[in-house]
């Protein structure tokens, strides 16, 4: 087998021919099984999850109806009076969520286009890491500040109770913002120089050129960034836990105190409800909500972020 | 009279064509501030976190044999030896097991891995895992290493569970570090007659890994500050001891937590000067990566 030109892709097999230790190949091939098993792992822990939560969902719904769990609009497991609907969890986790998008959407978008369109080199150089070290902070930081800080400050305006969703959610998005920031910002640069200039040629201003052309080219970059900021919200635990308390109810009010999935999930765990107990098997079920959830919103980011990248 | 009409149609738009420059100008410097300010919100609100923990945890902090003696009950003594000591070991412990699974990984997809459907399966799989929360994570660690393997509440459970959290980054990482490593330094190996290893491991590996080690401090950082995947697992306690490795143990976030749940203002003080150590240990992590991270793709 002749292959003159192997200059960017080296032929494997033509090197069998030279001369080489006895061993060498076998070496080889027990190194590259071993390398194959560490990616597996990957897979392994992928199949460790569905299988785990999965089979112990299917347990709780043969003791709890699937209409007792979705149609149910009371959250008791924990009562006498057990009552088994999600939505309560749901809505707290949908309200702590919207708030704390409500706030890493704008942030991170003026962080990615002044870091993208406006800083100088020199000052992008020292304000990206810094907002990188924002992603840094551990959660449970974040939930004291929102308890101990933000709360007993907001409580000087406004009627809220001393665990209350807008803490909580308000926090979160601090937590999220720079997810949205840093790949938007990537979605940003990698718009092609070409669509700047001509823009600008037009005798637009800056401000234009953003919102009417880089802005619309970077588009999915930027969706894809908020719905796997989203993700980031809806699976977030420490800032809800501590901040949010654990009260499901149905009410949109972000005063209040609510749970969110994570939050009760938190509450019940703790190796405190034994294996087997019904306690034990809603911690699954809860979570085999916020996973299908979670894992919908990760697919839909990167689906919309790997057609974008397909285009530039 | 055609020519004319369409003459005077122009001359007509000219005359309303006003650019308004300045306006739009004017508008422009005003949103460029506003998206500066967006930018120093989030940074703003970082300075203020880390000032308000100091101020209330400074003085904690300082209290003698805070970080050399075990918790106590009373909110106003004792120290956070046994969650100092658990972090480090969970560090170690997830370096340990989470950096040659992800560093092998990584080098079977980028070296060894052929073209195929499964490959792009394991590769799609690793993007979905990066994004699991870090409580699902836990739940699996507390349905295999805590129960399926009777690990229990253990510092061993705990490490395992935080090394499958940190494999993703890893993997992510060292990929993007292999990937940079230019194919002329490969050809030039096996030009000289190597096997594939011996090219991987004498060529490849060394000059990636200033790549891999920003992932792995990153992930190693994040690790340290989970609490939540914990938190299932059982990991808030009361210790007055180091933990060995099938014992109970104790983490720096998860006595952050259980210092914030307790009812006594003093706690939350103690809960501060914790955050100041943890927020020491993760910041410094994270800022060697992001400056490695810099200098490396500087070179590239």
């Amino acid at each position: 087998m002749q292959n003159t030109n192997s200059r960017n892709d080296f032929n494997w097999e033509d090197r069998r021919s030279l001369e080489k230790k006895a061993g060498d190949d076998i070496q080889d091939k027990i190194i590259a099984v071993i390398l194959f098993c560490c990616a597996l792992v990957s897979v392994l822990t992928t199949f460790g999850i569905v299988f785990i939560i999965f089979r112990v969902t299917f347990e709780f719904f043969q003791e709890v109806s699937f209409a007792q769990f979705f149609l149910d609009t009371q959250w008791t497991p924990l009562f006498a009076e057990k009552h088994f609907g999600i939505w309560p969890l749901l809505n707290g986790t949908l309200l702590t969520t919207t708030i704390a998008m409500l706030v890493a959407i704008p942030l991170g978008l003026s962080a990615a286009i002044y870091l993208s369109e406006y800083a100088s080199p020199k000052v992008a150089a020292i304000l990206r890491p810094a907002v990188e070290l924002l992603a840094g902070v551990p959660t449970v930081v974040f939930g004291y500040f929102a308890l101990l800080f933000v709360t007993p400050v907001l409580r000087n305006f406004l009627p809220l109770e001393v665990f209350n969703a807008l803490s909580a959610g308000l926090m979160t998005g601090i937590m999220v913002m720079p997810t949205v920031s840093s790949i938007s910002l990537d979605a940003l640069q990698s718009v092609p120089r070409s669509l700047r200039e001509g823009a600008y040629a037009m005798g637009v201003t800056k401000l234009e050129v953003i919102t009417k052309v880089i802005f619309p080219a970077a588009l999915s970059g930027i969706a894809a960034s908020i719905i796997l900021g989203i993700s980031r919200a809806v699976g977030e635990t420490m800032i809800v836990v501590i901040a949010a308390g654990q009260q499901p109810r149905l009410s949109l009010n972000p005063f209040q105190t609510v749970e969110t999935m994570t939050a009760y999930m938190a509450q019940i765990s703790g190796g405190d409800s034994p294996r087997g107990s019904l306690n034990y098997k809603t911690l699954y079920a809860v979570g085999a909500v916020l996973f299908l959830i979670t894992l919908t919103l990760n697919i839909v980011s990167h689906q919309i972020a790997s057609r974008y990248k397909e285009k530039s | 009279m055609a020519t004319s009409f369409y003459q005077n149609d122009f001359q007509e738009s000219t005359e309303e064509f006003n650019p308004q420059l300045e306006k739009r100008e004017k508008i422009g410097k005003i949103f460029e501030i506003l998206f500066l300010i967006g930018l120093s919100i989030g940074l703003l609100v970082l300075a203020i976190l880390v000032f308000d923990v100091f101020k209330d945890g400074l003085g904690r902090l300082l209290t003698p044999g805070f970080l050399t003696e075990n918790p106590s009950r009373f909110d106003d003594k004792g120290g956070i030896r046994p969650a100092i000591f658990g972090s480090v070991l969970l560090g170690l412990l997830v370096m340990l097991v989470a950096v040659p699974i992800g560093v092998g990984a990584a080098l079977y997809l980028e070296e060894y891995a052929p073209k195929a459907w499964w490959t792009d399966i394991i590769e799609i799989n690793i993007a979905n895992l990066a994004g699991v929360p870090s409580i699902v994570y836990g739940l699996l660690g507390l349905g295999v290493f805590y129960y399926l393997l009777g690990f229990g509440p253990s510092l061993i459970t705990g490490a395992l569970t935080l090394s499958l959290l940190s494999l993703p980054i890893i993997i992510v990482t060292a990929r993007e570090a292999i990937r940079a490593v230019p194919n002329s330094l490969r050809e030039a190996s096996y030009g000289l007659g190597t096997t594939k290893w011996q090219t991987v491991w004498n060529h490849v590996l060394p000059y990636a890994i200033p790549g891999i080690l920003t992932g792995v401090i990153l992930s190693v950082s994040r690790a340290i500050g989970d609490a939540a995947s914990l938190l299932v697992i059982g990991a808030v306690s009361f210790l007055t001891f180091n933990p060995g490795l099938f014992q109970r143990f104790m983490a720096l976030p998860i006595q952050i937590y259980s210092y914030i749940s307790r009812p006594e203002p003093g706690f939350a003080n103690a809960a501060a000067a914790t955050i100041i150590v943890l927020l020491f240990v993760v910041l410094v992590l994270n800022g060697v990566a992001i400056y490695l991270r810099n200098r490396f793709s500087l070179l590239k």
